[in-house]
């Protein structure tokens, strides 16, 4: 239940970029990501840590972008294949992350929301939370986690959509 | 020609490369010249475009389903409900100032909710209405 753990399982935060005042934990899940994937990848929904999802799912996600879950995402490819090996080359470890659902259904797009480990650690948030109207989707990260756009999801950081603080 | 000029400075940079929202309406009101002599942007044209319920897309049927019923107003992703910055120059000034970024959301949104790019007529139109700050 701690945030030190999920950092533990999930990331290697060595070549932080050092320069802006944040506190360094904070960019670990951006860590070396092109100035393109802020750009490209945070304007329709906050940029998503690339260590939620696998390598195979990442792949699908990149290949797919003008049939992006019903919106259009498409990139000129030198864009999208520097977007593509940063986020394959951080990808989570599938024994950690699973799979995100991609296949389950045909022409499914696999989503970080749907991997075992995202359930498991989701698990104890109530369902009135979730269909809270200010989520609308779980992909919604920002509604909960109030430094998502910045990459941090640290415990203390969490209000809920009501404005109850995530504490036990 | 004024116009040729323009297209030039404007679509002969290809990286990042700062213009102002003048420039940009200029060069495809110049291209749809092309297309349309006597072609003239239209505020009417482009307010409709604005509004207008295509329903091509269930989800995002409008342009202003995302970016609110007025160009000056800051609005929301209608499906991740991400906050968007308002359209118009004059409540936000980063707003059509790099051309490779206003083809590629004209090109993206026109495709979603209308179904097909837009030409440059559209385009033109509806930065001249957007530029009027309603
Ligand atoms: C034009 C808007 C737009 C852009 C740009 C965009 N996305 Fe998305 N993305 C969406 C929408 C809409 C969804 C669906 C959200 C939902 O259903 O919760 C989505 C969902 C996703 C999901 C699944 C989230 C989940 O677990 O439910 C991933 C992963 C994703 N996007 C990655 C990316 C990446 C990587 C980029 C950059 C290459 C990108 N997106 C750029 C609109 C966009
Ligand atoms: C409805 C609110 C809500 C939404 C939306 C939400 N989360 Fe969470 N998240 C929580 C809560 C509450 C916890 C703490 C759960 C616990 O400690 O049992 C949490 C925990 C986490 C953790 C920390 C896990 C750990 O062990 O430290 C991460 C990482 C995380 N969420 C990522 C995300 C991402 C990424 C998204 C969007 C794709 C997201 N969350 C969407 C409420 C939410
Ligand atoms: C599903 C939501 C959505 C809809 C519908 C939508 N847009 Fe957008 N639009 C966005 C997002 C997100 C951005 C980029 C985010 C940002 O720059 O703040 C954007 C940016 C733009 C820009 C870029 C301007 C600039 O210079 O920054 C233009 C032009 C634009 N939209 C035109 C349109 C037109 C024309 C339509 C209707 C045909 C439309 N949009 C419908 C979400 C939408």
């Amino acid at each position: 239940m701690n945030t030190p753990r999920m950092l533990n399982i999930l990331l290697v935060c060595s070549l932080l970029p050092l320069s802006v005042a944040v506190k360094a934990d904070d960019l670990c899940l951006f860590a070396n990501a092109p100035p393109a994937y802020q750009a490209e990848c945070g304007s329709c929904h906050i940029a998503f840590p690339p260590q939620l999802l696998g390598a195979g799912d990442w792949r699908q996600v990149m290949a797919t972008l003008d049939r992006h879950y019903g919106d259009n995402a498409s990139l000129d490819e030198a864009v999208r294949r520097t977007i593509a090996d940063f986020l394959v080359g951080h990808a989570g470890p599938p024994s950690k992350v699973g799979a995100g659902g991609g296949a389950a259904r045909p022409g499914a797009l696999p989503r970080l929301t749907a991997t075992p480990w995202f359930t498991r650690k989701h698990r104890e948030v109530p369902r009135a939370d979730w269909s809270h109207p200010k989520v609308k989707t779980p992909s919604n990260c920002g509604a909960c986690h109030t430094r998502a756009a910045q990459g941090s999801y640290r415990e203390r950081e969490i209000v809920l959509p009501d404005g109850r603080r995530w504490e036990d | 020609m004024k116009g040729t000029a323009i297209i030039l400075l404007v679509l002969g940079t290809p990286l990042v490369q700062a213009a102002t929202p003048g420039e940009i309406l200029a060069s495809y009101r110049a291209e749809a010249t092309r297309v349309s002599p006597g072609y003239r942007p239209s505020v009417a044209q482009g307010a409709h475009l604005y509004g207008r319920q295509f329903g091509v897309s269930e989800k995002m049927p409008a342009c202003s389903g995302c970016h609110t019923a007025r160009p000056s107003q800051p609005g929301r992703h209608v499906v991740t409900d991400k906050a968007i910055k308002p359209l118009a120059p004059t409540a936000n000034a980063e707003r059509f100032t790099d051309p490779a970024k206003v083809e590629k959301w004209f090109r993206r949104n026109c495709t979603e909710v209308v179904g097909r790019e837009c030409s440059a007529a559209e385009k033109a139109d509806f930065m001249t209405f957007v530029m009027e700050g309603r």
